[in-house]
C-alpha cells in the first residue's frame, strides 16, 4: 500500500512487499521528476530494506530494520528509526545512512564512501574493512571493529571491544572512552591540530554538537605488517 | 634414480631432493614457500576413468555428421536473466593484479569467441575485461576489492566465493612487487604492501546469513542475474546442501588441483579433496534435494582435455570451468621462452612462480613492461582455439557414447580404471560389474554368505 501526503511517499510493508518497494526506490535513479522523500512503515526488521539506492533521495525507515539495510548506498539519505540489524550501509558508496537506535554486527562494513552515523551503540566488527567511508558511532562499538580497515575514518564517542583496528591499514579511527584492547599492528598515535579538525569535521557531518574533539586518541597502523618479516611471525 | 645409481648413491624416497631443497630454502627464509599453479602432486583425478563407448548393446552417433548440442544454461533457478553459453566450458575467476590487464583482456576475447564466460577476482572488474566480456561472472569476495553496485549491475551474473580449492579456508594473497600503482588505487590498499585478504566475508559468517546476503544482492540487482556461489572441495556434500539452501542458482565447485596466483606451497597440496569424487559428493547433494539440473554445477580443478569436461559432465556436472589451462593456452610456460624462464632459476613446464610478477610471458605481472609483451589479441585468439578444442572433443566422447547433447552423458557411460576411483565415484572397475563401494561390497559379502550357507 502506498500513499502521498504532502511531498512524502509512504509505503506501508504491511500491505507492500519489499520488492515492490526496493524497485519503486531503485526507479528513482532513472526518473524523470524523483519522488524525494519516503516514509516507510512497519520495517518490521525487514532484510536489504533500501539497498542498492542510487539518486539523491531521503528514505526514512520508521521502525526496526534487518539485515543490510542501505546497503550499497549510493547519493540517497537513509534514516532508520530504531534499530537495524547485521551490515547496516555494507559496501556504501556516498550519501549518508543514519540509525537513531543501535546497530548491529559489521555496521558499514567495507564502505567506500558517505557517512554512516549510529547514534545508539554498534557491536563487533563496526566498519571491518573499511575503504574510504566515515563512520560516527555516538555510544561504544564491540570487538573487532575497524579490522583490515584500509582507508576511511571511524569516530567512537563511547567505549570500544577488544582488537580495536586490527591488522589495520591507512584507516584512522578516533576513540573517546575506553579501549579494551588493541589489535595487531594497530597503535596508538599523536593528535593534531589536522585530527582535531577533521575530527570537529565528522562529528559536524554527523549532527554531534558540544563535543570537544581534544577528547579523542588517535589510533592507526604501526605499518610493521605491511610486508612479511620473519622477526614478526608471532603477529600473523 | 638412474643418476644416483650410477654414482653409487641413493636418495630417500622421504627426504628426495626437492624436500631436501625446501627444508634448507625454509632455513635460510624462514617464511613458507609461496607460489603458483596447483597441486602438483597425483591424486586420483579423471585420468583414473574411462568412457566405455558405442559398441553392440549401444549406437553411436557419427562423428563428424550428426548433431551433438553443447549450449548451457545458468541460472535457471531465480534469475530473471539466466546465461546462455554455447559451450559447457567456462573461464575460473582470476584477477586484475594476479593478471596483467591484457591477459584478462585476452582471457575475456577468447571466451567471447567460444561464445562462453569469463569471470572477476579478486581486485574488481576492469574496463577491458568488461568490454571484451560479453559474459562477464562479476565475483564478491571476503576482500570487496573494488565491490560496488555499479559494476554488479554491469555483470552479467554474480559468483559469491566462499572459497578455492587451491585454499579451500584460506584468503587471498597478492605480494607486494604486484601492487602497482592501479592495483592499489583499485583495492583501496597502500602501493607495494604485502596484501593478504580475509578469508571469511565481513557482513555474514555462516549458511543463514548468507541467505540473507544473497537476498540483499538479488534486490540491489532486482533479480536479474543469476548467482553462483564457488567452494573449495572439502566437505562438498555439505557445501552445496548448505549453497541450494542458501539460495544458489548454480554452485562452483572447485577441486584441490584448482589453481591460484599465489598460495602458500603446503596449503595447496594438503587441503581439498581431488575434483572428481567431489563431483559425485556435489552430484548426490543435488539430488537428494531434488535439484540436481535444477541448481547448476560447474566443476573446476585440473580439466585440461575434453576428456576432463566429459567425464565432469557424465558424473552430472553442467559445465566445467578453467583457470590454469587457460594461462597455458594464453602462452603460460611456453618453451619459446626457456631462456627468460632460465634467468629467474625455472624453464618451461615447471614455472609457477606466479606470485612473482616476473613472468616473462607477461601474464602474471603487473609490471608494465613485461605486460607488454603480451598481446591479447593473440593470446584472445590462442584460448579460443584451445575452447574450440576442448568442445570438440567433447563431442567426439558423447557421439562414441551415442549423446546427441553432451548433457546426456551419464555414470553408466563410464567405468573406473583404479579400485580408488572406483570407491570414490561408485563406477565399476573396468571389465567388471562391481563397484568398490560401501553398499556393493557389503552386497557381495552378503551373497557369499549366502552362499556358503
Amino acid at each position: 500500500m502506498t500513499t502521498t501526503a504532502g511531498a512524502v511517499e509512504t509505503v506501508d510493508l504491511a500491505a507492500t512487499p519489499l520488492r515492490d518497494l526496493n524497485q519503486r526506490l531503485h526507479d528513482q535513479a532513472k526518473a524523470a521528476d524523483p519522488i524525494g522523500h519516503w516514509q516507510v512503515l512497519n520495517p518490521s526488521g525487514a532484510h536489504a530494506l533500501a539497498c542498492g539506492l542510487d539518486a539523491p533521495i531521503d528514505v526514512e525507515i520508521m521502525g526496526h530494520a534487518g539485515y543490510y539495510c542501505a546497503g550499497m548506498n549510493k547519493l540517497a539519505t537513509v534514516t532508520v528509526h530504531g534499530n537495524a540489524g547485521v551490515g547496516l550501509a555494507e559496501n556504501i558508496m556516498s550519501g549518508v545512512v543514519r540509525v537513531t537506535g543501535s546497530a548491529s554486527q559489521a555496521a558499514g562494513a567495507t564502505g567506500r564512501g558517505g557517512l554512516v552515523v549510529v547514534e545508539g551503540d554498534a557491536s563487533a566488527r563496526c566498519g571491518i574493512s573499511l575503504k574510504g567511508a566515515d563512520i560516527v558511532v555516538q555510544g561504544s562499538v564491540g570487538h573487532m571493529s575497524a579490522f583490515m580497515a584500509q582507508t576511511g575514518r571511524m569516530v567512537v564517542l563511547g567505549d570500544t571491544g577488544d582488537a580495536l583496528g586490527d591488522s589495520i591499514y591507512e584507516a584512522r579511527i578516533y576513540v573517546r572512552g575506553s579501549v579494551k584492547s588493541l589489535g595487531a599492528d594497530c597503535i596508538k598515535k599523536e593528535l593534531g591540530d589536522e585530527h582535531r579538525d577533521e575530527i570537529a569535521g565528522l562529528l559536524a557531518a554527523a549532527g554531534v554538537d558540544g563535543i570537544d574533539p581534544g577528547e579523542f586518541r588517535r589510533y592507526g597502523s604501526e605499518r610493521k605488517l605491511y610486508t612479511f618479516h620473519v622477526d614478526n611471525a608471532g603477529s600473523y | 634414480m638412474s643418476e644416483a645409481f650410477r654414482d653409487g648413491l641413493r636418495e630417500s624416497a622421504l627426504y628426495d631432493r626437492r624436500t631436501i631443497h625446501e627444508i634448507q630454502r625454509a632455513a635460510r627464509e624462514g617464511i613458507y614457500d609461496i607460489r603458483g599453479f596447483g597441486a602438483k602432486r597425483k591424486v586420483p583425478h579423471f585420468d583414473d576413468l574411462l568412457f566405455l563407448g558405442a559398441s553392440v548393446s549401444r549406437y553411436p552417433l557419427e562423428g563428424y555428421r550428426e548433431r551433438c548440442d553443447t549450449n548451457v544454461t545458468l541460472g535457471t533457478r531465480f534469475a530473471r536473466k539466466p546465461l546462455e553459453l554455447r559451450i559447457p566450458i567456462t573461464i575460473a575467476g582470476m584477477s586484475f593484479g594476479a593478471l596483467s590487464a591484457p591477459a584478462k583482456e585476452a582471457l575475456g576475447r577468447g571466451a567471447s569467441a567460444a561464445g562462453t564466460s569469463t569471470t572477476t577476482g579478486d581486485g574488481g572488474m576492469t574496463p577491458e575485461e568488461r568490454g571484451h566480456s560479453d559474459i562477464l561472472v562479476y565475483q564478491l569476495l571476503p576482500s570487496r576489492y573494488g565491490m560496488n553496485p555499479d559494476d554488479l549491475r554491469r555483470a552479467d551474473a554474480i559468483e559469491v566465493v566462499v572459497g578455492q580449492g587451491a585454499k579451500p579456508g584460506g584468503g587471498g594473497m597478492l605480494l607486494g612487487h604486484k601492487i602497482s600503482d592501479r592495483v592499489a588505487e583499485m583495492r583501496s590498499l597502500p602501493k607495494g604492501i604485502d596484501q593478504r585478504s580475509a578469508c571469511r566475508h565481513p557482513d555474514w559468517t555462516g549458511p543463514d546469513d548468507l541467505e540473507i546476503k544473497i537476498g540483499e544482492l538479488r534486490e540491489i540487482t532486482d533479480w536479474e542475474k543469476p548467482i553462483f556461489i564457488k567452494v573449495g572441495a572439502t566437505r562438498t556434500y555439505y557445501d552445496v546442501q548448505l549453497a541450494v539452501k542458501a539460495g544458489a542458482d548454480v554452485i562452483v565447485l572447485d577441486g584441490m588441483q584448482g589453481g591460484t596466483a599465489a598460495t602458500q606451497d603446503v596449503f595447496i597440496e594438503h587441503v581439498g579433496i581431488p575434483t572428481m569424487p567431489a563431483v559425485v559428493q556435489a552430484v548426490k547433494a543435488l539430488e537428494e534435494m531434488g535439484m540436481h539440473r535444477k541448481v547448476q554445477l560447474i566443476v573446476s580443478g585440473g580439466i585440461r582435455t575434453g576428456a576432463d569436461v566429459a567425464k565432469a559432465l557424465a558424473l552430472g556436472a553442467d559445465a566445467a570451468s578453467i583457470g590454469v589451462a587457460a594461462l597455458i593456452a594464453l602462452g603460460d610456460n611456453s618453451p619459446e621462452l626457456a631462456d627468460e624462464y632460465a634467468k629467474i632459476d625455472s624453464a618451461p613446464g615447471f614455472y609457477d612462480d606466479w606470485q612473482a610478477g616476473l613472468d616473462p610471458a607477461g601474464i602474471s605481472t603487473q609490471d608494465d613492461e613485461l605486460a607488454a609483451r603480451f598481446d591479447p589479441v593473440v593470446g584472445g585468439r590462442r584460448l579460443a582455439n584451445y575452447l574450440s578444442v576442448l568442445t570438440l572433443e567433447t563431442q567426439t566422447l558423447a557421439r562414441a557414447c551415442g549423446k546427441s547433447h553432451v548433457h546426456n552423458l551419464e555414470p553408466e557411460d563410464l567405468v573406473a580404471l583404479t579400485i580408488e576411483a572406483s570407491a570414490m565415484t561408485g563406477l565399476p572397475l573396468a571389465g567388471c560389474d562391481f563397484a568398490f563401494t560401501p553398499e556393493s561390497l557389503a552386497a557381495a559379502i552378503a551373497r557369499a554368505n549366502g552362499r556358503q550357507g
